[in-house]
């Protein structure tokens, strides 16, 4: 019964999936442009085995996608002391907003250079621009999140003389988990994109600079499977996210 | 005013919110003591203050003058009940109840076996592990005094538990406070706007007027324990609830 339904839910996203290699397959046959304009999809599989084979593929993936968990993980813990601390001080929030507004105001795309001209073109310069796409976010989705707690559960909590740390874990945590999560599912598909804009300013490794050689190289196939391979990194921490709040949003209907 | 027997003395208490206009005055000077293991009700209209009163002795807020003085500790174990049941949406019934022994850093399994007993005593066999979102009114208001029971307080407050319970819950509600108190002979003190609520659960009424809210009268109940849904068809509980309703603006 559930295996069974399960294949009914996946069915559809199956038959799309085919249905759109189909079409590209015809647009190639019909317009019989170059490969390195457009290869086939046979082109791209092919491509991809090799790149698989020789290491080269799953190498700079690691790569990205360790820039991606760093990256990750710095802006979230930045976003969420912040975001907290902003959701209790009024005073503060007020003082420091401007700013964090004027900061969404630049596209991460025009500091991506100076960052890597001061960090340098290793993985450092690739890990702050992804925690700086990813910040945002988490900020206003743990500051509406906490904000939300309901004053009611508070005076439970001060009632039964709880202390601040108490009411962290037991109260603000839990009941702003939902919104929080909420940020954090934009915050993880973005920071497949930090990493790739990192990538592409400079970079000696990494998907964003297999992608650039591939581009180089005329080799369009291989900018195809990097293309495909950074689907795949935002479609896996999307999946996570997706896995946290079905363990931990349970109790929601 | 002070005897010696009681557990909590409240003097000259005021309390003064700040607004526009010099500021806005909740209670004014009121004074009142609590016997140990007696049910008092503070029975009044709306904007009397009976909540603000209730925040005070929870500590949840500052008076802005006057005292209450607990006899035996400072800072008295306090249970607290809510208008609305105020649970923890992802905490299961059980999780609910023993949260005060979490805090209190009780060992899991003690806190398991004593939130199993407050759940048989409040009547929820079998919601053991139901969530606040499956639970009706009259059950949910069940788990939050199972809740402010389960760490021994020195002293329980009610805020209109049952004003969100439609009628016939309410009545029903009321029986069981009153077995559970007696039960577990605990200090209550209660607030409400229902003049038969107060009657058939407390020992002593005590009537709040109209903002600022003061003490117009404290009655005695002199009705007979345990109380059954007939006492409210006595000729006695009718001159009480008429007395009180004469005090009542």
């Amino acid at each position: 019964m559930s295996v069974s339904k399960h294949i009914r839910n996946i069915l559809p996203v199956i038959l799309s999936i085919i249905f759109a290699l189909m079409a590209w397959q015809v647009t190639v046959q019909v317009t019989q442009l170059p490969r390195f304009i457009l290869p086939a999809p046979m082109d791209v599989w092919l491509r991809f085995l090799k790149s698989l084979a020789d290491g080269s593929l799953l190498y700079h993936t690691g790569i990205t996608l360790s820039e991606i968990i760093l990256g990750l993980l710095t802006g979230i813990t930045f976003a969420t002391v912040t975001g907290y601390v902003l959701a209790k001080s009024r005073a503060l929030e007020k003082v420091l907003s401007p700013y964090l507004v004027a900061s969404q105001a630049i596209p991460v795309v025009a500091i991506a250079p100076l960052l890597v001209i001061w960090l340098g073109d290793g993985i450092l310069s690739k890990v702050v621009i992804c925690a700086l796409i990813v910040f945002f976010p988490v900020l206003v989705n743990t500051v509406v999140g906490v904000r939300a707690v309901p004053n009611a559960l508070y005076d439970l909590m001060r009632s039964i003389r709880a202390t601040r740390w108490q009411i962290l874990l037991k109260l603000e945590l839990p009941a702003s988990l939902p919104v929080l999560l909420g940020g954090l599912r934009i915050g993880a598909t973005l920071s497949v994109i930090g990493a790739i804009v990192g990538e592409l300013v400079d970079a000696e490794e990494g998907l964003g600079f297999l992608l650039q050689l591939g581009d180089f190289q005329y080799d369009t196939s291989m900018v195809f499977v990097a293309v495909f391979m950074l689907i795949a990194l935002a479609l896996s921490l999307y999946g996570v996210v997706t896995l946290l709040e079905r363990r931990f949003l349970n109790w929601q209907s | 005013m002070t005897t010696s027997k009681s557990i909590l003395t409240v003097l000259n208490l005021s309390v003064v919110f700040p607004d526009s206009n010099g500021g806005l005055t909740a209670l004014e000077n009121i004074s009142f003591d609590v016997a140990p293991r007696e049910f008092i009700c503070f029975l009044g209209p709306s904007g009397s203050g009976k909540t603000t009163l209730l925040r005070v002795l929870a500590n949840l807020l500052q008076p802005t003058a006057g005292q209450v003085h607990f006899i035996h500790h400072q800072h008295p174990k306090i249970g607290m009940v809510f208008q609305q049941a105020s649970l923890m949406p992802w905490r299961t019934v059980l999780d609910n109840i023993k949260l005060p022994l979490e805090l209190e850093g009780v060992g899991e399994v003690k806190a398991q076996n004593k939130a199993r007993e407050m759940i048989r005593l409040v009547g929820l066999k079998g919601f053991e592990n139901s969530l606040p979102r499956d639970l009706s009114g009259g059950m949910a208001q069940r788990v939050g005094i199972a809740r402010a029971l389960i760490h021994d307080p020195d002293l329980l407050l009610l805020d209109e538990p049952f004003a969100s319970l439609d009628a016939l819950t309410r009545e029903r509600m009321w029986m069981e406070l009153s077995r559970i108190w007696q039960a577990k002979q605990k200090t209550v003190i209660m607030v409400t706007h229902s003049i038969n609520e107060s009657l058939f659960l407390a020992d002593r009424v005590l009537v709040l007027t109209q903002r600022p809210g003061k003490i117009k009268l404290d009655v005695e109940v002199d009705l007979p324990r345990p109380r059954t849904d007939d006492i409210r068809y006595t000729s006695h509980f009718g001159k009480l609830a008429k007395k009180l309703r004469g005090a009542i603006e």
